[in-house]
């Protein structure tokens, strides 16, 4: 069988998937989140390198290395306030993240 | 050869200029000996107001910079010199705040600087790629500014909720974009747009079109992409709660409006009705939810979600007049945020800021001046005429009836005869319940801000005011046709 582009998107498709339900479904660890950020961040970037190489146009491979930068720098950002935010409360458990509500 | 070509640096020359007086008072903060913050904030305050001038005196013609990457015409212009607006209300609301807190840093001019700069990047976006890198240089700093107060739990765990939830949303927004790009094989807008018009919506483009607008729903706060908002707006300091439902606001629904009349104005019936159905849930949530608040930040939060819902209702109609009325409604909405949230910066008593809506009992007879232009800014946000806020919803409520959606207008008014419950209740228990003990005197700057904005709302119906305001509307929606 011959690797085209629907395989490429299906692969895409279902890492998206799997990051999205690892954002909602997870109880246990804010870490797990970023984890599911940064595989939703990848599954765009194979995206955009098979439509690249499917199109014979170079900018979606621009797109997804400007997308990995964007993705180191939200990372960063992201374990920045997580080590705020534990430093205030002593637990990053997604269930303790519950001091507003309404 | 000229590393940047003379046109494109002429046509993003604001924003050049923003960017490299943001590092240069980055470098003065960071070199300094002594606490540098309030030379940065002042420097920033410089450096916006020297932005908003060169944006305001741009040669006015359409120009595109870097290859088509940005687009600078009425409405950018318009929507930008907004954005800078809010941005500098916003910094002045706080420094009297943070000093009076302890936490005045220089970071956080910086960041509100940073954030301004991405806004720009958003309003003049013109293919995707610029979208989401203005996108991202805002919503980065503003996850850093929402947990900028890092001693506080609340101000952390908000910091953090943002954080999460908006980086979903820009992933949503981005698998969308490689979608849009896939289909069409471009991510530059006018070809998007020719490729629409010429072989119309595949459902692998539709599938597209749904991510981004999921993406972009939730960076206006749109139901049902709201639910960080409340939580955030309770839990960041209150000026930049302030910030955020100011300038923010108005970046993402110009970036949402040039993107979807410019990139997707061929299949308008496609993106009419997930907008129509985006704008319902947001007016009737944002006028329910916000009904059981006690505290007077989580009710703007709520009252900001309805309020993107009312902007959503010009946009679904898709016409120049829809977009004029979005314009109109961006403008006065920012003006009565900032009035509002410096009515509650006033809420003060013994050094402690204090946010239940039950704390303003009996403000209209220790406080008048702030009482009425408080009152006047609830009456306003409920669309009492002749307040400014019943002109925006006019406007929108008009262009949604001319473009047939008479449905969505019904809804919209009767929910905001329901919205007008809680504004109500607000000015009730300022005028009409027990007091209690006086609030601390106002600082003058945020004072100032107050009345010019409680000002501005009530006479807004005079020819002085209000038709500069609608030509300007008029002008930048003619950019689209």
């Amino acid at each position: 069988m011959e690797i085209g582009l629907s395989q490429y998107l299906t692969v895409a498709a279902i890492l998206f998937t799997i990051g999205v339900f690892g954002i909602f479904l997870n109880r246990k660890n804010v870490i797990v989140i970023l984890m599911s950020v940064e595989l939703i961040l990848l599954s765009v970037n194979i995206n955009l390198v098979a439509f690249s190489s499917f199109l014979g146009d170079l900018v979606g491979q621009v797109f997804a290395l400007l997308v990995l930068t964007v993705a180191a720098g939200e990372a960063a950002i992201g374990l920045a306030i997580l080590v705020t935010y534990f430093r205030n409360r002593g637990t990053i458990a997604v269930e303790d993240i519950n001091l507003m509500k309404g | 050869m000229w590393l940047l070509e003379q046109a494109d640096a002429v046509a993003a020359l604001p924003e050049i200029v923003l960017a490299v007086l943001t590092l240069a008072l980055l470098m003065l903060g960071v070199f300094r000996k002594s606490d540098a913050s309030d030379v940065v904030t002042l420097g920033a305050l410089v450096a916006l107001a020297i932005t908003a001038l060169l944006v305001i005196f741009a040669p006015d013609h359409q120009a595109l910079a870097f290859h088509g990457a940005l687009m600078v015409d009425t409405f950018a212009r318009v929507m930008k010199v907004l954005a800078l607006f809010g941005s500098a209300a916003a910094l002045v609301l706080s420094v009297s705040f943070m000093k009076r807190d302890g936490t005045q840093r220089f970071e956080y001019p910086v960041l509100i600087l940073l954030a301004t700069i991405g806004m720009m990047l958003m309003i003049s976006a013109n293919n995707l790629i610029a979208l989401y890198m203005g996108l991202e240089l805002q919503s980065l700093s503003l996850y850093v500014l929402a947990a900028i107060n890092r001693d506080s739990a609340r101000a952390s765990e908000a910091g953090l909720k943002y954080f999460v939830l908006g980086a979903l949303s820009s992933g949503m927004l981005l698998y969308g974009a490689s979608l849009v790009y896939g289909f069409t094989g471009s991510t530059e807008f006018p070809e998007i747009a020719a490729h629409l018009t010429k072989s119309g919506a595949t459902i692998g483009m539709v599938f597209g079109l749904v991510f981004v607008i999921a993406g972009l729903a939730f960076k206006i706060s749109a139901v049902p992409f709201h639910m960080w908002t409340p939580d955030v707006y309770e839990g960041a300091p209150t000026p930049v709660t302030a910030f955020f439902a100011a300038a923010p606001k108005v970046a993402a629904m110009a970036l949402f409006t040039r993107t979807m009349m410019d990139a997707f104005g061929a299949i308008q019936p496609a993106w009419g009705q997930i907008i129509v159905v985006i704008a319902i849930a947001s007016m009737a949530l944002g006028a329910f939810a916000a009904i059981g608040q006690s505290n007077i930040k989580r009710l703007l939060a709520y009252s900001s979600i309805a309020n993107m819902g009312y902007a959503l209702v010009g946009l679904a109609a898709g016409t120049q007049e829809g977009v004029q009325g979005v314009v109109v409604y961006m403008i006065i909405y920012m003006i009565m945020t900032l009035g509002a949230f410096a009515c509650i910066l006033a809420m003060r008593r013994k050094g402690h800021m204090i946010e239940e809506i039950s704390d303003l009992a009996g403000l209209s007879r220790n406080h008048k001046g702030l009482a009425f232009v408080f009152s006047m800014l609830m009456f306003s946000m409920a669309g009492i005429p002749p307040l400014a806020g019943f002109f925006g919803k006019y406007f929108v409520f008009l262009a949604a009836v001319k473009a047939g959606l008479y449905a969505l207008a019904i809804i919209g008014v009767i929910t905001s005869v329901v919205g007008a419950y809680y504004y109500l209740r607000v000015v009730k228990i300022m005028y009409f319940d027990e007091p209690k003990e006086a609030f601390e005197p106002m600082d003058g700057e945020v004072k100032l801000i107050a009345y010019a904005s409680g000002a501005f709302t009530l006479l807004f119906v005079l020819p002085w005011i209000a038709s500069p305001v609608i030509a300007v509307a008029a002008a930048a929606a003619k950019s689209f046709y």
